[in-house]
């Protein structure tokens, strides 16, 4: 018994940090309506930050003082970010605001490795909560307590600012209508950057206050990120009660799931948010989202199937790419077969996103899934590997239909938040299932079959697959089923009301994009004949958010251009420099801060300013309707 | 010796929120071809009771029938298959398709496609769909894109597509609010021939009452949740209970000798 209250107790202090990153996340999805993702990141310096401090500073008083100066200092950085970055782009639809607080991630977690090194820092014990409490033979340590009794002194102090203070009434009518408020004239600008402030201090000060549970390292911004997302989801975006309550639900499942499933113990935890999403799909606490805002002018363009002359130029690309083996080497054409694969990849997200407007941030899941198929099917029940890359992909299309019955139940930032946390759910089962996945040493020597082994032939392969796979695709945007899953895209109300089932429409699309993945995966491991984990992890997401965004989101044929840009820039960067990150996240951030329509949006735009300054004193009647390619 | 049933008839619908009675026992029938308005004051239940008929809100008690079948409680897209189509106050259409691939993804919805993943939707009853346009008059904006349009373009498409699944009955919300006065005289002069034409029944609720007088068969006037007065727009007219509540007294209107009506 007295195992099992420890085990309760240990949960409990664990929710400490967890609540402070998720009532910050809260706090600023409230007023700004930006899903911070960078939150896990601020989290990470704050950690970082007070582990130097408390190490410089000694006693009592520098341990706390230092703590509490790294939680001020990071809320400094963060009103710096506020105001250079999220200022241009709080109007900006919110997929781009997710990606460009990713790449400051991506940017940070390179910085900090730069900065404290690549090694885990245990920090220091803190002064007066160094021992342990004895209770029934079962040690407590005492700093567990300390967090026990410091989260709901954290929820009271909230709730005394928000509803006695000034700044909180302003800050909870934002909440409700920010437009009215700045209609009422209070300087938006300034409570936009002292909520972000107050919520980068909360997710600091949770990571400082780990230093002396937990060891301080680079990674741990993506670790509390995926807990967050599942907490705000359980709990309710925008609510701090709901991440008091999901924190503590959460904590508990962690702790007690090791019990019950040792190996796969988030399964516990998914089964919850699952159950959650089915009975309250806004969480706990929370309330439906607004319709999403629809940004003007992000897709003016109609989309239109190829005329005769373009399907010739890209059937004549499509020739020239294939003569690739007749002047390239071995290496060549093994870059080769990656970015043909990256295509599969990012036209199979590009058709969720862009055509049905659901910006996954988990598609590796279902790319990986596919790989694991293909690697099951091949070593352990040894089939053929024609067999396996039809089956293969089969893993994929599962998985889809399982995590998109859920997603779609959402839409806009929970849709992303909860793609995101499914995707490391199957990276966590990956990674920590040994006996089946081989966990962290993955599965190797998955070989193709010698017709298709030689660079030459496997390239081929590849290039086919994604030729049929992007053709496949672009015919089903101009199919019955695209129209109906771009009308659910444009206005549920209007599709229901023409008698569209818009949840089994957007269901259908996610189990499509999630099989074609699968495809991706499929080829993927054999072309590296082996999967590990990372095959299914959130860069690999974010690398395919990234493709489709850098081609335009709004076009139809960018997700190929992008692809292709992408992954020969990153096959490039990553031989170049051990900073790939930085340049990475930079380059994320500035794709959506100065390009936000990608490359083939740039030159549909160029060559529209060109037509119109063209023919002068063209008839305004006769207005030439441009076609997004 | 069996009568057929109305096309609408709704029979004692209620509906209250928390302690509030926002609809108390409606009930009225509706014919094919007939045009019936609903109109009242603000907060009289109007929007409560038009979204109990579409599906969007389910009443506490009473029914909804077409044609003699039930459709209380049903989703919207249940209520649109058996043949209502409806437009909306605010209207909502899909932005960045063009006004044709609009009507289109109604007629391929009404086709029962639309889970076609290999057909060519560029050209799905592309004739049916310029008829429809035709119809409302948008024949040569066929291609535009939705998101270019002006306001009154816009509910004109609407119509078009609420029209895409051949309805037996059309309920409108407010079909012209946010419109110039003499595009309002022409969308409901359209939307009149069309009905009965196609001997659709119409029920629209309206805060203008030159389009109401001038094009309603029939007015029901609701008032706190209940239903105050029913008759034809002379009778409503000069009932001194709708004049009291809602349309004021000593005001005259006359929808013969109105200039834009007469254009």
């Amino acid at each position: 018994m007295a195992f099992y209250v420890v085990q309760f107790l240990t949960g409990l202090a664990s929710a400490a940090s967890l609540f402070l990153v998720a009532s910050g996340l809260s706090i600023i999805f409230g007023v700004t309506r930006i899903v911070n993702f960078a939150h896990g990141a601020f989290y990470m310096i704050g950690a970082y930050i007070a582990f130097t401090l408390t190490e410089r500073l000694s006693g009592t008083f520098g341990f706390w003082g230092g703590i509490v100066i790294a939680a001020l200092a990071v809320a400094v950085i963060g009103v710096i970010v506020e105001m250079v970055l999220l200022r241009r782009i709080y109007h900006a639809p919110e997929l781009f605001q997710l990606l460009a607080t990713f790449g400051l991630t991506l940017m940070v977690e390179d910085l900090v490795v730069l900065i404290w090194g690549p090694d885990d820092l245990v920090g220091r014990r803190a002064p007066g909560f160094k021992g342990a409490i004895d209770f029934f033979g079962q040690n407590i340590p005492s700093y567990d307590l300390f967090l026990i009794v410091l989260s709901p002194v954290v929820l009271g102090i909230l709730w005394l600012l928000f509803q006695r203070t000034r700044w909180g009434v302003l800050v909870r009518a934002a909440t409700q209508d920010r437009d009215m408020v700045a209609a009422l004239g209070v300087n938006q600008k300034w409570l936009f950057t002292s909520v972000f402030a107050v919520g980068v201090f909360l997710a600091a000060l949770g990571g400082a206050l780990q230093i002396p549970r937990d060891a301080v390292h680079h990674a741990m911004d993506l670790r509390i990120i995926v807990e967050v997302f599942v907490v705000v989801v359980i709990g309710g975006l925008g609510s701090i009660i709901g991440a008091f309550v999901a924190a503590v639900l959460v904590s508990e499942l962690n702790a007690f799931g090791i019990l019950i499933f040792p190996k796969i113990s988030i399964i516990l935890v998914f089964l919850v948010m699952a159950a959650v999403l089915i009975v309250r799909p806004w969480g706990l606490f929370g309330k439906p989202e607004a319709p999403a805002r629809k940004t003007p002018g992000l897709t003016v363009n109609p989309w239109r199937p190829l005329t005769s002359n373009e399907r010739l130029a890209a059937l004549a690309a499509l020739v020239i790419a294939a003569t690739l083996p007749l002047f390239a080497g071995n290496y060549a054409l093994t870059v080769g077969s990656e970015i043909a694969i990256s295509v599969i990849f990012a036209v199979s997200l590009h058709f969720l996103m862009s055509v049905g407007g659901l910006a996954s941030f988990g598609h590796a899941a279902y790319f990986g899934l596919g790989a694991y198929g293909v690697a099951f099917l091949a070593k352990m029940a040894g089939l053929p590997m024609i067999v396996c890359l039809l089956l293969g992909p089969l893993l994929g299309c599962m998985g889809a239909a399982v995590f998109g019955f859920f997603a779609v139940q959402l839409s806009g930032v929970y849709f992303a938040m909860l793609t995101l946390a499914f995707a490391q759910i199957v990276w966590s089962i990956a990674f920590q299932w040994v006996s089946v996945t081989g966990g962290d040493n993955g599965i190797l020597g998955v070989w193709p079959a010698s017709w298709a082994a030689s660079p030459s032939h496997f390239y081929w392969l590849s290039l086919g697959v994604a030729a049929l796979v992007t053709i496949a695709l672009r015919a089903m945007v101009f199919s019955p089923f695209g129209y109906a899953l771009r009308a659910t895209r444009d206005s549920l109300l209007r599709s229901e009301a023409v008698g569209i089932n818009a949840k089994s429409i957007q269901w259908t699309a996610f189990v499509i994009a999630g099989t074609t993945a699968g495809i991706g995966g499929a080829l993927f491991a054999y072309l590296k004949g082996s999967v590990f984990p990372d095959n299914l992890g959130i860069s690999l997401s974010v690398d395919a958010l990234v493709m489709v965004l850098l081609g335009g989101v709004e076009t139809v044929s960018g997700a190929v251009i992008g692809a292709i840009v992408y992954k020969a820039l990153n096959i490039w960067l990553v031989s170049q420099t051990d900073l790939s990150k930085l340049v990475l996240g930079g380059f994320i951030v500035l794709i959506v801060v100065v390009f936000p329509k990608g490359i083939v949006g740039m030159l549909e735009m160029l060559a529209q300013r060109r037509r119109k300054a063209s023919p002068p004193g063209s008839p305004l009647l006769a207005k030439p309707i441009e076609s997004a390619e | 010796m069996s009568v057929a049933p109305p096309l609408l008839a709704v029979e004692g619908l209620t509906k209250s929120y928390g302690g509030v009675h926002a609809v108390r026992g409606v009930s009225f029938s509706l014919r094919s071809g007939e045009i019936l308005a609903l109109i009242g004051p603000n907060g009289a239940g109007k929007s409560t009771c038009f979204d109990m008929l579409n599906g969007q809100n389910k009443p506490d008690t009473g029914h909804v029938r077409l044609l003699g079948e039930d459709t209380t409680g049903r989703k919207p897209r249940e209520i649109w298959r058996m043949g209502v189509g409806r437009t909306f106050q605010i209207t909502a259409t899909f932005a960045t398709m063009t006004v044709r691939e609009n009507v289109q993804v109604a007629l391929i919805s009404h086709g029962k496609q639309l889970f076609n993943l290999w057909g060519s939707a560029p050209n799905f009853d592309r004739g049916e769909a310029g008829r429809l346009l035709e119809l409302v008059g948008m024949g040569g904006y066929a291609d535009r894109p939705c998101g270019e349009l002006a306001y009154g373009d816009l509910k004109r498409l609407e119509l078009a597509v609420a029209l895409a699944n051949q309805p037996k009955l059309l309920l409108m919300d407010e079909p012209t609010a946010g419109m110039a006065p003499r595009e309002r005289v022409d969308l409901m002069r359209l939307t009149a021939q069309i009905a009965r034409e196609k001997s659709i029944g119409v029920l629209f609720t309206e805060h203008d009452m030159d389009v109401v007088f001038e094009h309603a068969d029939r007015i029901i006037v609701l008032n706190r949740g209940t239903l105050i007065a029913e008759g034809s727009p002379a009778e409503v007219r000069g009932n001194p209970q709708v004049q009291a509540v809602y349309l004021g007294e000593g005001l005259l209107y006359d929808a013969g000798h109105r200039e834009g009506a007469s254009a």
